[in-house]
């Protein structure tokens, strides 16, 4: 494989990494404009424990998720009061405070606004990469199959009876917040390694956005609808390249054309039922 | 009566601002008894079930299911205990289909009762499922399981309500206006399904809240009349027939 397909493919992985981190929150109702946050701090944890501490890549990227995953949950417990925009601006505020926070402290150990260089000498294979997204993609799709993946659903549609159906919305909510970190996390030591070189600026506002894109366009309401978006959307600009000067306005073009055709993203909850495809089987049935 | 009431409401109170809601309210309903709560419209019926659930706190006295107190309970503890019950405007889930709502409902009883265990167990996940096509069948509702629920008619749709509170398993089961919107035929029909549930689950104690007094003295043996957050008089549907305050509340006062 040519180091371009190398490139974008690696790029597409944690991409669809960023696109499950914020599916997981999503899914439970909680949009969060901050998961570059949490990136972050997956992104210089992990890259912090391999150059300073020398610490292997697996344990120093499980350790940047969960630091990531903890402070999700820490964040998940104001987030329960907030609903719907006013949640998205809390959590663009938690992105900003983590951006700046790596930009103006720990200089010494990751060179502040300069950048952090020098993370391993050789960028990790892309198969790191893909053994992590196929690890997600594989819990999300028991998690999605399972009471409570539905009751995740059920507290999205309706919060006040999903908690009169006996289901614990507060853990639910915050426990859904905290994996989205985790993942989130994890994407971004993963990404440390493999470009070798991080700065905060690589997690402002826009990449939370972009996440946020993924799934909204992808659909939100099976974790397929993340893997699709994130696809699509990293895919679309490289194949578009004999736009030129044109391309970024295509891609904002077909933004407003997908919302208007698949206002619900382009993967729905129903395309996945066995008779979705064979509308005859359907009929039917009785 | 030496049995103890399945519900028990002692001297409740609730305030909306400077409104009384309800009033130093006493209500006690036995096992397997279908009971009533009528009074005009405003009168606190459903403020009364967002209390016994824990969706509002009550403001004052005690409210025991059994011999256990509810009064200041988490919706989803109280869920749990053995109270569920259905809504005035139909409450479904918009993206599920009628077998998903059922599942929803007996997720906390697929774990180990009080949601503590993570994975679930085969042998309970078999029952559950038996139990949940038991009761779809029951209100027969087994033919529209795997449509989303939010596209059957509206009949229908109540009777998923009436099916997702079945399936957490309650001892309390609350219904808020059942027969609303419903036509004489789908009356009927609510009336024969409910019969059908109470003769099935003989300790299930049921309340129900409507307006529709013909339907409430056709099912209930007991019925508790409220006008402005007080209770004005309760008894058996005869007694109510005849009870002079009631029909001041409905008609208003003859001058």
């Amino acid at each position: 494989m040519s180091i371009y397909y190398l490139d974008l493919f690696s790029a597409l992985g944690i991409n669809v990494l960023l696109a499950l981190s914020v599916y997981c929150p999503m899914v439970t109702g909680q949009l969060s404009i901050g998961n570059a946050g949490f990136m972050a701090i997956g992104a210089y944890m992990s890259a912090m424990l391999t150059v300073h501490l020398h610490m292997a890549l697996f344990p120093a990227l499980i350790a940047g998720g969960m630091v990531a995953g903890f402070i999700g949950l820490l964040v998940g417990f104001p987030a329960l009061r907030l609903k719907g925009l006013f949640l998205a601006m809390a959590t663009l505020g938690f992105g900003e405070i983590v951006r700046n926070f790596f930009m103006n402290f720990l200089e010494p150990l990751t060179g502040g606004a300069y950048g952090f260089r020098g993370i391993g000498s050789d960028p990790i294979s892309v198969f790191w990469i893909w053994g992590w997204v196929v690890f997600f993609l594989i819990f999300l799709h028991f998690l999605s199959r399972s009471r409570l993946g539905l009751a995740m659903l059920a507290t999205h549609d309706d919060e006040t009876v999903s908690e009169l159906m006996g289901i614990n919305i507060v853990r639910l909510k915050i426990g859904a917040f905290g994996l989205g970190a985790f993942i989130a996390g994890v994407a971004g030591g993963l990404f440390a390694h493999y470009y070798l070189y991080i700065e905060p600026e690589f997690f402002n506002v826009w990449r939370s956005i972009y996440m946020v894109l993924f799934v909204i366009m992808g659909g939100m309401l099976t974790f397929w609808g993340g893997f699709m978006g994130a696809a699509f959307f990293t895919l679309l600009p490289e194949f578009t390249r004999v736009l030129h000067d044109w391309r970024g306005a295509f891609f904002g073009l077909v933004i407003i054309v997908l919302m208007i055709i698949r206002p619900s993203g382009i993967l729905t909850r129903e395309m996945f039922r066995w008779d979705y495809w064979r509308p005859s089987l359907k009929e039917a049935k009785p | 009566m030496s049995v103890t009431p399945i519900l028990r409401l002692t001297d409740v109170d609730k305030n909306f601002g400077g409104l009384t809601a309800v009033d130093r309210l006493n209500i006690q309903v036995f096992p397997g008894q279908i009971c009533g709560l009528i009074g005009p419209n405003g009168a606190g019926k459903t403020t009364v079930f967002n209390l016994i659930t824990g969706v509002y706190p009550c403001e004052g006295g005690e409210i025991f299911l059994g011999d256990h107190e509810i009064t200041s309970s988490k919706p989803h503890r109280i869920t749990r205990m053995g109270v569920a019950r259905t809504f005035q405007t139909i409450r479904l889930f918009p993206n599920l289909t009628t077998w998903e709502h059922l599942l929803i409902a007996q997720n906390f009883l697929s774990r180990g009762g009080n949601g503590k265990r993570l994975l679930p167990d085969r042998q309970r996940e078999k029952e559950l499922k038996d139990e949940a096509q038991e009761i779809l069948s029951l209100l027969d509702l087994w033919g529209d399981r795997q449509r989303k629920a939010v596209t059957l008619p509206y009949g229908s749709q109540r009777k998923v309500e009436i099916a997702r509170a079945l399936a957490t398993r309650p001892q309390l089961l609350l219904l808020d206006e059942p027969a609303a919107g419903m036509n004489t035929r789908e009356t009927e029909d609510l009336l024969h399904f409910i019969a059908k549930i109470h003769t099935q689950k003989q300790n299930m104690a049921i309340l129900v809240i409507d307006h529709d007094m013909d339907f409430v003295m056709k099912i209930c043996e007991y019925i508790f009349v409220l006008n402005f957050g007080i209770k004005i008089t309760e008894g058996t549907p005869e007694d109510i027939q005849q009870d002079e305050k009631v029909k001041e509340a409905y008609l208003g006062k003859e001058e």
